[in-house]
């Protein structure tokens, strides 16, 4: 009897304090990128547990997904009108689910924001809809012993390479008889990699993947006269033995530089310190300037709002919530991104004033252009993927420029435009 | 009459088992490259693909591949999930299947030629086509369960069992299969006073070993390799199928070694069912001349 009066007097213990604080919490969902990806999933969900220990409206819960199929996911998710709370989405697509109905406006406190590389802004339609906590650059890189000894000068954001240096670099590499191939695009990363990476020489060029004024058209843009110079100087690079082509093996890429095969390799800042560990004079240069500036891509994953979720204010409140620095600083430490503002970067061990990396935070704070803020960024980047690794193959410039526009033109068109 | 030349017909028996073993080979290439990379550290594996030595046991190996792979994704629950969902399936379409050409065989019914020819031809759309159809309808389902009623079937082992379980190929495997059966087998039992479904379960059935293994071993695959369903209906981790497990191991820098580990251990059930029926599966091909 002493037993049964114990028990039920725990039982209402229990309800009284720590049961009835669970029940107040409302269940929030949440979907990540990060399944198999050990520390980034440690990061994450210290992170929930902090969240979820310092206030009693909202529990988050996730579920994680591999980032391989993580947008097929929410895509069929979205169908199926069984979407989370809290989605991460990857900056470029965002345009095309906001505009698809699968997400929501991100109201958040825009003061915490003020300080984030441009970057890591999600803005669609004059609307904020996700913020990411880092951003991903990349760079040019090679070895202090490679420049010394073909005799080339060190570029810097202030003086990049010009086309005409950034060509004789490359010649000179090759006529050094030292590496299999002067410069290593990274042909082999297929996908996402390709707009990411390569437009910006397009835009550095003048050219674009479609017309930013009106996001109407490509046509002008992707085959104008600019474009054209860059495809020709594209197609130079592999037709004139600099690159490796489309059948690059995807091993190479990964340790091509490190195993001396290539002189320069255009990498981000996530491969930076594998490359630093194999040589301590490896060099991250800016991109080169072939005559509009110098340019590299921006945005990576962000966190946004579903469109479907019943509590929009606890998931702004998740996300107000990972926007400190401490959790920037965190993550940038554990997965070698860049973090999102400068205070940040101070606290990371690669990031700060002198850091291995430091170089990085200045390309994305200076140079980083985010690729076209539109719906049918998706389908254009997939077109413009197509139409390089055509002409790296040997394609007709024109031509291939030509049809690559019609293409997305033809998308555009059949989408009425996406809203703009 | 000519002598035979025992010089001649040893060569000819040597050129024939050059050309076999040569063969064999490139079957046996690929796995033999899967199991050996799997012991080998990235750095190692990449080198040794330019030469012989990525198909031998050399150089510095270990069991770290597997310890790592093992530590990145929860391997052991999504080989649980897929010989779940592939032995439900394969159980349930045997059955299904089996009945449904039991049936276009041996009942004579109005309409029965049209709906084989409608089964049939659902063997040349892709499932891609109805994949989203599917989706939306599955969605949708109502489900009466332990936890009661509910709406939806997605995020469980029945999304992924029951849209499978009756299929056109297998239906027209038991269906020309059925049909090289003895006819007087059949009437005898009639005869007899057995009923039809009497005569399924015990003349037709245990004559049936031959298809029915390679009926499973074909619905076997199907299932264990099932990637684009899983993918669009399981947004929980505890439901995931090995396929979709594989995606884990594609980060920014990707794990090779972790890879080969991780798909050398998906293959053992495949392998492992494979020779546990591969003698009825050869005798089916040989016996209908359906070829897997």
């Amino acid at each position: 009897m002493r037993m049964m009066k114990l028990t039920a007097g725990a039982l209402v213990a229990y309800a009284a304090l720590g049961g009835t604080a669970a029940m107040a919490q409302t269940e929030l969902t949440m979907w990540y990128h990060g399944a198999g990806n050990e520390v980034e999933l440690t990061l994450i969900n210290q992170l929930i547990d902090d969240f979820n220990a310092s206030q009693s409206d909202w529990s988050v819960s996730i579920e994680s997904f591999p980032q391989e199929s993580y947008n097929d996911s929410v895509v069929a998710a979205a169908l199926a009108g069984n979407l989370p709370d809290i989605i991460d989405v990857d900056g470029p697509v965002m345009p095309n689910w906001a505009w698809s109905g699968y997400m929501q406006p991100l109201t958040i406190d825009e003061s915490l924001i003020e300080d984030f590389l441009p970057g890591t802004k999600g803005i669609w339609d004059g609307q904020l809809y996700s913020i990411g906590l880092w951003d991903a650059a990349v760079a040019l890189v090679t070895r202090q012993s490679t420049l010394d000894a073909l005799g080339l000068r060190t570029p810097t954001l202030e003086e990049p390479w010009n086309l005409e240096e950034f060509m004789a670099a490359l010649e000179a590499a090759k006529a050094s008889g030292d590496y299999e191939y002067a410069f290593d695009p990274g042909m082999a990363w297929t996908g996402e990699w390709y707009p990411y990476a390569f437009s910006p020489f397009l835009q550095s060029f003048g050219g674009d993947l479609v017309d930013r004024s009106t996001y109407q058209s490509a046509d002008g843009v992707l085959n104008g006269e600019a474009a054209i110079a860059f495809g020709e100087w594209w197609q130079s690079l592999f037709a004139e033995g600099y690159a490796p082509g489309t059948s690059q093996d995807p091993a190479d890429r990964d340790t091509g530089l490190i195993d001396g095969k290539y002189a320069f390799s255009w990498n981000g800042n996530w491969a930076a310190l594998g490359a630093l560990a194999a040589h301590e004079d490896t060099l991250f240069l800016p991109a080169p300037d072939f005559g509009n500036g110098s340019v590299i891509g921006a945005a990576s994953w962000q966190f946004g709002i579903s469109s479907t979720s019943e509590h929009p204010e606890g998931a702004a409140a998740f996300i107000e919530f990972a926007l400190q620095d401490e959790y920037l600083a965190a993550f940038s430490n554990g997965i070698g991104l860049i973090p999102a503002t400068p205070s940040a970067a101070a606290m990371t061990e690669n990031y700060a004033e002198g850091g291995a990396m430091s170089v990085f935070f200045d390309l994305s704070a200076e140079q980083a252009l985010v690729r076209p803020v539109t719906p049918g960024y998706v389908v254009a980047a997939k077109v413009f993927e197509k139409a390089l690794a055509d002409i790296a193959n040997g394609a007709d410039v024109i031509d291939t420029l030509d049809a690559a526009v019609d293409e997305i033109d033809a998308d555009i068109e059949s989408n009425s435009g996406y809203g703009h | 009459m000519a002598a035979v030349n025992p010089d001649n017909q040893g060569l000819r028996l040597a050129v024939r088992y050059a050309v076999l073993i040569l063969i064999a080979l490139i079957f046996i290439g690929p796995i033999l490259f899967m199991v050996m990379s799997s012991f080998k550290p990235d750095l190692q594996l990449l080198q040794d693909t330019s030469s012989l030595r990525a198909f031998l046991p050399v150089g510095d190996l270990s069991l770290e591949n597997y310890r790592e792979a093992f530590q990145r994704a929860p391997v052991r629950l999504f080989v649980i999930n897929s010989v779940i969902v592939t032995g439900a399936t394969v159980v349930l379409s045997l059955i299904v299947c089996s009945l449904a050409a039991f049936s276009f065989v041996y009942l004579d019914w109005k309409g029965r030629d049209v709906i084989l020819s409608v089964i049939l031809a659902t063997l040349i759309i892709p499932f891609e086509t109805i994949a989203i159809p599917l989706l939306l309808l599955v969605s949708k389902l109502p489900w009466i369960g332990l936890e009661g009623f509910e709406i939806g079937w997605l995020n469980s082992y029945r999304v992924q069992i029951i849209p499978w379980i009756a299929d056109g190929l297998t239906i027209f495997l038991f269906v020309q299969y059925f049909k090289s059966l003895p006819g007087e087998l059949i009437e005898a039992s009639r005869v007899e006073g057995a009923t039809w479904f009497q005569i399924y379960m015990r003349v037709v059935m245990p004559l049936s070993g031959p298809v029915l293994a390679t009926a499973a071993i074909l619905k076997f695959l199907v299932m264990y390799n099932q990637y684009l369903w899983p993918l669009i209906v399981v947004q929980q981790e505890q439901y995931r199928p090995v396929m979709v497990g594989l995606q884990y191991f594609f980060q920014l820098n990707t794990a090779w070694g972790e890879i080969m580990a991780y798909l050398t251990l998906i293959t053992v059930p495949v392998l492992g069912f494979y020779l546990v029926l591969q003698r009825a599966f050869i005798a089916s091909i040989a016996s209908t001349g359906v070829k897997g």
